[in-house]
């Protein structure tokens, strides 16, 4: 197996998730494309770590999924209260940043 | 020597007295008329005691000087002691003291006794006092009786006032205070409008010389500055001395005497300013005697010999060029004939004598003009004795023969059985005018005409003979006209003076049964005055000799007409010795007496009698030829219009400047000046404007708001980045990230 | 096996997960249905860890499954309830950068995929044998200590934050 058919993959999955974080209106969806994107990261790592035969990979990409579940959870807890606060979760309504 | 160095009291007195009859005059039993008499006579014996004083002075220097002469010329048989050749430096007495001192500039107030000043003195205080008197008795119950004796005082303090003047200035300042009384006095009668424009033409016209006198005032100052170095001063002797000098250029002195030579037309009424003083024969006739023949008039000719060196060098004088010609002589000549030529065409008295004065101050002037000083100021001494007297008599004819008209042919002739002291008086001035052997006008002319040929002016010489033959007939003329033949006084006038207005008499000399019911009914030229002076003449109205108070003056000018001219008669010739002067001088040569010319000016003189005597007694000649010819009808209408003089003046001159030039002027202020100033201050408005608007408004403030719009807006533009959505921002990351990693790649 | 055979059937898997999790990934950005977009995210996560399995690091497979897949999509899946997503396709595609987002995507794409081909061209993945458990807990555990304490921290953090800004006082 190249090498570069992982990386490919991961480097549509990630412009997918960017495509996904720029276009999608519902917040929740925004943050799976996110989601999307850090999947992609993470077969990049793995990827690499196989490459290089070393157990690198692997741990930088456990550390990865740790940390997206935590922001996961913390992104969620925004997105409940915006939705309390203004009884929708669409970004287009959240430019009270407008200048 | 008293009267030498005190010689400022005779033109003080007068001074004073003026001041104390103008405020205390009416408060006097004679109305100020005693004071104004006692302040004249008083002056006129401190003149006497200054002209006596100063010939002693001028004997003594001869004196002292022969005998030096004599003992140093041993050898010499001398016979008289201050023999000719021999004439001493004889210096005038001069005090003075300082008002006015800036920067070196020193104003003094002075007396400067020399021989011309005290015989001029004694000339002046005579005539003064005699007219004094004269008037106690001419202008009783006039109007303005006080003020008249004031003005009278006013003048001798100022003619005397010019006449010591040791410098210039005080000189002008003299000049110009006896215009202002010739004015006052010959306005006396104002209230008649003929009167007052007669002043004023006086006055106007002698001002009009007076520029020149003016200019040349400064110019002596000049004159003594340059010859000194630096030390400029307006001292007469200091000037005389200066146009003497080498130093000063010929120019300068050329045209202080051309300035100088101004005022004496102006004031001396010469050609062509003499226009006036015909008209000033309005003045009451005291006046006319005083001011316009014996004394005022000849001021010009004062001036002339007082400052004669400046004349002297700067009209050439000594050398005459040009065929015997220079500007004075000539101005003199031609005034010598025009005015006697104007006075055949006069039928008022007063005027024949008046042209016969402007006459005779021509020969002053030409006197002067051709060299011969003496001849010239012993003219002035003699002419003014007899033209006073000549005025005074016509003064006595018009008071009491031809009620008060000067009219010849209306109103006199055949006075003669009436009035005998004036005729036998007048005839005598006349004579004397006409310069018959022996009276005084005979040797006084006769010296001009001489000492005319003797230094290069022959033409001159026929000038004044003709002169002389024009005077003796005019003078016949006015002598017939007056004194002979039918009376022409009429019974109607006489009823018209029993009507004659006194309202304006001075209070209480009015005459109860000679209250006026008309108000006007009075010749111009004199005042209505005379129903008071009737007083003492009762009311029987024939023409009748005049009383003493007239009379008496003269009986005095008369005696003087007759001996005056014998003070310088060949052999005695004590005039010249005396009075002219030897100190700042010039070398001016006399001519000895010729018996050939004395006797060719005698026979033309008898001649001009003879010519009117035959016309007039024997009714000779072409009579009545202005009515027959029109030729002679248009000259005589020519002499008759003055030539036009008059014309030219009033209605040429002065018109264009009144009318045209005045309106002129005015157009130019009005449209010219004021529209630069008012386009000056539009200009200023719209400039200011301009700058308001354009600049400041658009300009000025586009420039601020501009600025503050562009930052504006360009914030404007900027903030719209910030749409407060968040994926825009992420889009804005995401393609800055994509550029970045493209750098990396390229660049690595 | 012969190691040519292996080498094809790992390239066929590795085909069929790569396109299995491609069009997936499509789907999560443009399902107008939200639960379809979750269910869709699975296949993507559960297609890595087979990918991580072929890989040979089988650790990090499991961990992915058990997760993401079981933690973080089940919370998805509450966040959807919990914020009443319309559960049915409703609205439009997507918001007004659609065409700016695919450019920037796209740009993006065309950089790494550039970027990879030219760095690393053909170079072949050796795998052996699979990465043992305890090689990778030993290192976790012994080399990169710090960073799995720091990482414990962090969830507590986010633990604790989560709680406290979903309470409803």
């Amino acid at each position: 197996m190249l090498l570069n058919q992982f990386l490919m993959l991961s480097a549509f999955l990630f412009c997918t998730g960017i495509y996904g974080v720029l276009t999608r209106k519902h917040t929740v969806l925004v943050l799976m494309s996110i989601e999307l994107m850090l999947a992609a990261v993470n077969i990049n790592l793995v990827a690499f770590g196989a490459f290089h035969n070393s157990v690198i990979g692997q741990v930088f990409a456990l550390f990865v999924l740790t940390i997206a579940a935590a922001e996961v959870g913390v992104g969620l807890a925004i997105v409940l209260l915006i939705y309390r606060n203004s009884h929708s979760a669409d970004l287009d309504d959240a430019h009270a940043l407008k200048g | 020597m008293f009267f030498l160095d005190h010689a400022w009291l005779v033109p003080l007195i007068p001074a004073v007295s003026f001041v104390v009859i103008l405020f205390f005059g009416k408060r006097f039993p004679q109305k100020g008329s005693e004071v104004g008499t006692v302040a004249v006579g008083a002056s006129f014996l401190l003149a006497c005691g200054t002209l006596v004083q100063w010939i002693k002075r001028v004997q003594d220097a001869d004196h002292a000087h022969g005998v030096g002469a004599a003992i140093g010329a041993l050898g010499r048989s001398v016979g008289r002691l201050g023999a000719e050749g021999t004439a001493a430096q004889v210096a005038p007495v001069v005090h003075h003291l300082t008002w006015f001192q800036n920067a070196g500039v020193r104003l003094t107030v002075g007396v400067q006794i020399d021989g011309l000043a005290s015989i001029v003195m004694f000339v002046v205080t005579l005539v003064s006092l005699l007219v004094h008197v004269y008037s106690m008795e001419y202008m009783r119950g006039d109007r303005r009786y006080t003020h008249f004796y004031a003005a009278l005082s006013l003048f001798t303090a100022s003619m005397l006032l010019l006449v010591v003047a040791d410098n210039t200035l005080q000189l002008l300042v003299g000049w110009e205070l006896v215009g202002l009384c010739s004015f006052m006095l010959i306005g006396h009668w104002w209230e008649e409008k003929p009167n007052s424009d007669a002043a004023l033409k006086a006055f106007l016209t002698t001002r009009t010389g007076d520029i020149g006198l003016l200019i040349g005032v400064v110019m002596t100052y000049w004159l003594v500055d340059r010859a000194t170095g630096g030390h400029g001063s307006f001292n007469i002797l200091a000037v005389n001395q200066a146009a003497s000098s080498s130093k000063v250029g010929h120019t300068l002195v050329m045209w202080t005497a051309l300035a100088l030579l101004l005022a004496i037309i102006g004031k001396s009424g010469q050609f062509p300013l003499h226009t006036w003083l015909p008209d000033a024969m309005a003045g009451p006739t005291p006046v006319s005697a005083l001011i316009h023949a014996a004394t005022m008039v000849v001021a010009g000719v004062y001036m002339g010999a007082r400052l004669y060196p400046v004349f002297w060098h700067g009209l050439s004088i000594g050398t005459p060029g040009h065929g015997g010609l220079n500007a004075m002589a000539l101005i003199g000549g031609i005034t010598v004939i025009i005015g006697a030529a104007l006075a055949f065409v006069q039928d008022d008295i007063k005027k024949v004598l008046a042209y016969s004065t402007i006459s005779q101050l021509g020969y002053m002037v030409m006197a002067l003009g051709v060299g011969a000083w003496t001849a010239a100021v012993f003219h002035l001494f003699t002419h003014a004795f007899f033209k006073a007297d000549l005025f005074l008599g016509a003064g006595s004819v018009s008071h009491s023969g031809s009620h008060h008209s000067f009219d010849m042919k209306k109103d006199m002739g055949g006075l003669k059985k009436y009035m005998p002291k004036t005729y036998a008086t007048f005839v005598i001035g006349s004579l004397a005018l006409a310069g018959i052997f022996p009276l005084a006008g005979f040797w006084s002319k006769d010296e001009i005409l001489v000492n005319a040929g003797h230094n290069g002016y022959q033409a001159f010489v026929v000038v004044g003979l003709v002169g002389a033959f024009m005077t003796a007939a005019y003078m016949t003329r006015c002598v017939y006209l007056t004194f002979h033949g039918e009376y022409r006084g009429s019974v109607e006038h006489e009823l018209a003076e029993v009507h004659e207005a006194e309202v304006f008499a001075e209070g209480d000399e009015l005459i109860e049964h000679h209250l006026a019911e008309e108000q006007d009914s009075f010749v111009p030229g004199f005042g209505p005055h005379a129903a008071a002076a009737h007083g003492d003449d009762g009311h029987g109205h024939g023409p009748h000799e005049s009383n003493g108070f007239i009379t008496m003056p003269l009986f005095v000018l008369s005696f003087f007409a007759v001996f005056a001219g014998f003070i310088n008669a060949p052999g005695v010739e004590k005039f010249e010795k005396w009075f002219q002067p030897r100190v700042a001088f010039v070398d001016v040569s006399t001519a000895k007496f010729s018996v050939i010319l004395a006797t060719i000016s005698v026979l033309i003189a008898l001649a001009g009698i003879g010519v009117g005597y035959a016309y007039y007694w024997l009714g000779a000649g072409p009579q009545r030829l202005t009515d027959r010819n029109p030729l002679a009808r248009s000259l005589k209408h020519f002499l008759v219009m003055k030539y036009y003089l008059d014309v030219l003046y009033t209605d040429i001159i002065v018109g264009s400047l009144k009318g045209a030039i005045a309106d002129g002027v005015y157009w130019v202020n009005q449209h010219v000046i004021d529209n630069v100033l008012n386009y000056a201050g539009r200009g200023a408005i719209g400039v200011g404007r301009f700058t308001y608007e354009y600049i400041d408004q658009r300009g000025v403030d586009g420039l601020v708001n501009g600025l503050a719009n562009v930052t504006g807006e360009a914030g404007g533009e900027v903030r719209r980045v910030q749409t407060g959505r968040l994926q825009f921002y992420a889009l804005i990351l995401v393609l800055a990230v994509g550029l970045f990693a493209l750098a990396l790649w390229i660049f690595t | 096996m012969v190691g040519g055979r292996r080498v094809i059937a790992e390239n066929v898997f590795f085909g069929i997960i790569a396109a299995a999790m491609a069009i997936s990934a499509l789907g999560v950005v443009s399902t107008k249905n939200v639960v379809h977009a979750a269910l869709f995210l699975v296949i993507v996560l559960a297609g890595g860890a087979a990918q991580f399995i072929l890989l040979g690091q089988e650790f990090v497979a499991w961990v992915q499954v058990l997760v993401y897949i079981g933690a973080v999509i089940v919370l998805f899946l509450f966040g959807i309830m919990l914020t009443r997503a319309p559960m049915h396709p409703e609205g439009s595609l997507g918001n007004d950068l659609r065409w700016p987002a695919a450019a920037a995507a796209l740009f993006l794409a065309g950089i790494l995929g550039g970027l990879f081909a030219h760095t690393f061209g053909r170079d072949k993945l050796h795998i052996n044998a699979p990465i043992r458990t305890a090689d990778v807990t030993n290192a976790i555990f012994r080399i990169y200590i710090i960073p799995f304490e720091i990482v414990g921290v962090l969830l507590l953090g986010a633990l604790i934050g989560a709680v406290v800004l979903a309470r409803r006082d």
